[in-house]
């Protein structure tokens, strides 16, 4: 950074940024400044529109209306490599490395040094190290490591290192620390202050409130895709801060018809896998529980092996008061459980199938004789579902590729309710669902429940949780953090739980 | 199988006969009407030149000729649809064709059958272990398997033919008898797609194998079993080409360890693609594999009635296996970038 440092430094300052995408408004006429020689804080809950502001910021996303300029000259990104000679660089959380070459030619991909085509190793390596130690990373990473033997935190030191080197003047860093223990968090925060003492304009992006109030000087809260405002952090609260994020309007969208609570239908007792760590939780016929939390913070990795999909390494499940042990889904469901997974065209449907052979997928055998499929009582079973949870398709043989989201949700609902189980796992059923649909699927649940279901719903949207849910679990970092009523529970109250530090979470008063 | 169902009444003759022509198509489907046409032209373009090709001797002709390669067209479209391939199965055939001639001439025709098709069978198991336990793509691991067991059928018969089956009368009737006038060759293709057609359309098993090939994270977490379908594929698949292997046996009097299987790996992937099978999985029909044997079989009749160079063969087949491919993602809508999927 020698050159750089006669350098004038520049802000970054976007001016009403708005972008659409099919239909969905993910950032409304949104202003940002990243001022020079500050760290900006950038908050606002999963889906606020944060991911695709700093989508516009590198180049993947152009906007369709607004602004950006830097060091007060406007600029425009068609492509990432815009972005980059324009002295921005946004530092990706998940970045990617390839696998099979060194650290050192992994930070200079696209740029090895050498002459005439032949890249000199030595020379390469030497560069490396020394590009290492001036960001202090020498103690982490070795030059020669392959890729693949990197973990996630080494990873996300190449992707720091490899954006550095281009001297950028306005730095954004996404989610940084998900990956990093503490001691290397501490290194990336000393690096961060460098930086902002050179005079650099830093935005930083993350869901720990802990580290915004540490490291940043500004925090910009983002809601529904609309700028909700900034304060400076010396003059705010933690509390103030969540108020900011969440305080939307319930919308009326959510019938509540169901009452009457049976006896326990499924029951976790110190439930660990891989991802999660000592769940207990109980389910009633009749109730629905939601599961709150953070996008990764191990709710989908439960439903998984709630769903025999993922090894359980300690504690039991029980349904109906019955310990089970899941080798497989098959297991799961013999034992009355059904999961409509998060990922639902990746994980749930047959996109080239029809719509009437995703419905019955799960009851081929109680619609079989001497294992021939009964294609009249299929149809039959095919009629009836798509009648009653209205899935609008010209036909029964429409391919599932044809319908949409909400349709294509209620066939995976179709499926489960064919099968008539007892417990039902919904990882974000109205995800990608336009409003119509999610109020259909609401009533569906609320059905569902009414009828003797026990439902568990995973859901990143406050709203929904605190209008389907008659229990709120909170999960973070793969442990709950709290469980709260339909009656006590607020959207602060789940989101101080879903992000606050769960050792402080007492402390914090919303 | 349609895609769409035609809701409106037809209010006048004209648009009643375009509704019914537009359902014929849908029932029949755009890719196995292709197929018919481009056989249709076929037949006319070779029977105006030679037609001898429309002799009843010449018809049976076809018809033997293509039931080996048909049959392992039929199980090869069994395991794309579920979203594998198998390279194996010519090798195998070959296998099975140079162990039953050594097991009959040691103990019999009904011992040679059966122990042919054990010896089939086992090597799908095999394959399928490959793929299932040791996470080998099936691509490579029956390539594996073209490999290994062509060297196997090599070792056993010292890489000669072996045996003599032209005086029994099992194999006989296998070669050259006939069933009401039409070959047991045919006769044995034909039930042999009756039967997979079924299982495919009708079955539980044959539903879920469509399951598992359109989307195997679906199939599991709907509680199939889907390590059981890739094995039970895979040694279906070795069996039927065992059978294929017994045919070669009796064809030729002999057991072949290599020449008349060699190749047919490929014949069989070209059928199931000209067929409309979807390569990634998930879609095709025996009706569209069988269509396109028959297109093949009076192809390659056609260019040896019209003494034409048999190599050319080769390349006409070649050339139909990429155009079948390249009209199939174009149908998909593949964008031109980057290795295709």
């Amino acid at each position: 950074m020698t050159r750089s440092d006669d350098w004038p430094r520049a802000s970054l300052n976007a001016r009403g940024i708005t972008k659409n995408f099919t239909g969905v408004r993910a950032l409304a006429g949104v202003d940002l400044d990243l001022p020079t020689g500050k760290v900006t804080a950038l908050m606002g809950e999963n889906g606020a529109g944060k991911s695709t502001l700093l989508k516009i910021l590198s180049g993947d996303y152009q906007p369709d209306e607004g602004t950006i300029e830097i060091g007060g000259k406007a600029v425009t990104f068609a492509t990432p490599f815009d972005s980059r000679a324009a002295g921005l660089r946004v530092i990706a959380q998940e970045p990617e490395i390839v696998p099979f070459v060194s650290v050192a030619e992994n930070i200079y991909v696209g740029a090895l040094p050498g002459s005439r085509g032949i890249v000199s190793q030595r020379q390469l390596q030497d560069r490396a190290r020394a590009d290492l130690e001036r960001f202090g990373f020498e103690r982490f990473l070795d030059p020669a490591t392959r890729g693949i033997d990197l973990s996630p935190a080494q990873r996300q030191m190449v992707e720091i290192v490899r954006a550095l080197i281009g001297d950028p003047q306005v730095i954004c860093f996404d989610e940084p620390t998900s990956s990093l223990s503490d001691s290397e968090t501490g290194v990336l925060f000393d690096l961060i202050v460098r930086l902002r003492d050179e005079g650099r304009a830093v935005g930083y992006v993350s869901h720990r409130m802990r580290e915004i109030f540490q490291i940043a000087d500004t925090v910009t809260i983002l809601r529904d895709g609309r700028l909700i405002g900034s304060r400076e952090i010396r003059d705010t609260s933690v509390g103030e801060v969540v108020r900011m994020m969440v305080g939307r309007d319930l919308s009326t969208m959510f019938e509540r018809n169901r009452h009457e609570l049976g006896e326990v239908a499924l029951e976790l007792e110190a439930v660990s896998t891989d991802d999660v760590t000592d769940i207990s939780l109980t389910v009633r016929r009749g109730e629905v529980v939601a599961l709150a939390g953070l996008v990764g913070a191990g709710r989908t990795e439960l439903a998984l092996a709630i769903a025999g999909d993922r090894p359980v390494t300690a504690g039991t499940i029980k349904v109906h008061g019955v310990a089970q042990r899941f080798r497989s889904p098959a297991d799961s469901i013999a034992a009355g459980i059904g999961l409509a997974p998060e990922e639902r065209k990746a994980d749930a449907l047959i996109m080239v199938r029809s719509v009437r052979d995703n419905i019955a997928l799960a009851v081929l055998g109680g619609l079989s004789r001497f294992g021939v499929v009964d294609r009249r009582k299929e149809r039959q079973l095919a009629e009836k579902y798509i009648a009653q949870l209205r899935i609008r398709t010209p036909s029964m043989a429409q391919l599932m590729q044809n319908l949409s989201g909400g349709n294509q949700q209620k066939v995976v609902l179709a499926r489960w309710l064919a099968k008539a189980t007892d417990v039902l796992i919904l990882d974000e059923p109205t995800r990608g669902v336009d409003v119509g649909a999610k109020a259909e699927i609401y009533a569906i649940v609320d059905e569902l429940a009414a009828n003797g279901v026990a439902v568990l719903v995973i859901s990143s949207e406050l709203p929904e949780v605190l209008g389907l849910a008659d229990r709120i679990i909170v999960m973070q970092e793969g442990r709950v953090t709290g469980e709260l009523t339909h009656a006590e529970a607020t959207e602060e109250r789940i989101l101080t739980l879903a992000i606050a530090d769960h050792f402080s979470a007492e402390g914090v008063q919303p | 199988m349609s895609t769409t169902v035609v809701h409106e009444i037809p209010t006048t003759p004209e648009v009643a006969r375009a509704n019914a022509f537009k359902r014929t198509v849908l029932a029949v489907g755009v890719q196995n009407l292709s197929l018919i046409l481009a056989i249709a032209v076929l037949v006319v373009a070779i029977g105006s030149q030679n037609s001898a090709f429309f002799l009843t001797s010449n018809l049976k002709t076809i018809g033997t000729a293509v039931t080996i390669s048909g049959l392992l067209a039929l199980v090869q479209t069994v395991v794309i649809i579920m979203g594998g391939i198998d390279l194996a199965v010519g090798s195998i055939a070959g296998l099975a064709s140079v162990t039953s001639a050594m097991i009959f001439t040691s103990a019999g025709s009904s011992a040679s059958f059966f122990g042919a098709l054990a010896i089939g069978a086992v090597c799908g198991l095999v394959s399928g272990c490959i793929v299932v336990f040791g996470r080998v793509t099936p691509m490579i691991a029956t390539l594996a398997g073209l490999i290994a067991f062509k060297g196997v059928a090599q070792l056993v018969s010292n890489g000669r033919a072996q045996g003599y089956t032209g005086a029994d009368p099992f194999y006989v009737f296998l070669a050259r008898g006939s069933i009401i006038g039409i070959p047991t060759l045919i006769w044995v293709l034909v039930l042999m797609a009756l039967l997979i057609h079924f299982v495919l359309r009708y079955t539980r098993v044959g539903r879920n194998i469509y399951a598992v090939g359109g989307n195997d994270t679906a199939a599991r977490l709907s509680g199939i079993n889907i390590n059981r379908y890739i094995l039970g594929v895979f040694i279906l698949a070795g069996t039927v080409a065992a059978l294929a292997g017994i045919l070669i046996t009796a064809r030729t009097g002999s057991g072949q360890p290599v020449s008349g299987s060699e190749g047919l790996e490929f014949q069989s992937i070209t059928a199931a693609a000209l067929g409309g099978v979807a390569l990634r999985g998930g879609k095709g029909s025996i009706g569209g594999t069988i269509l396109a044997v028959i297109l093949l079989g009076v192809l390659l009749n056609g260019m040896s009635l019209l003494g034409v160079n048999p190599f050319w063969q080769n390349v006409a087949q070649g050339t139909l296996l990429v155009a079948a491919v390249i009209i199939q993602q174009l149908r998909n809508g593949e964008r031109r970038v980057g290795l295709p999927k």
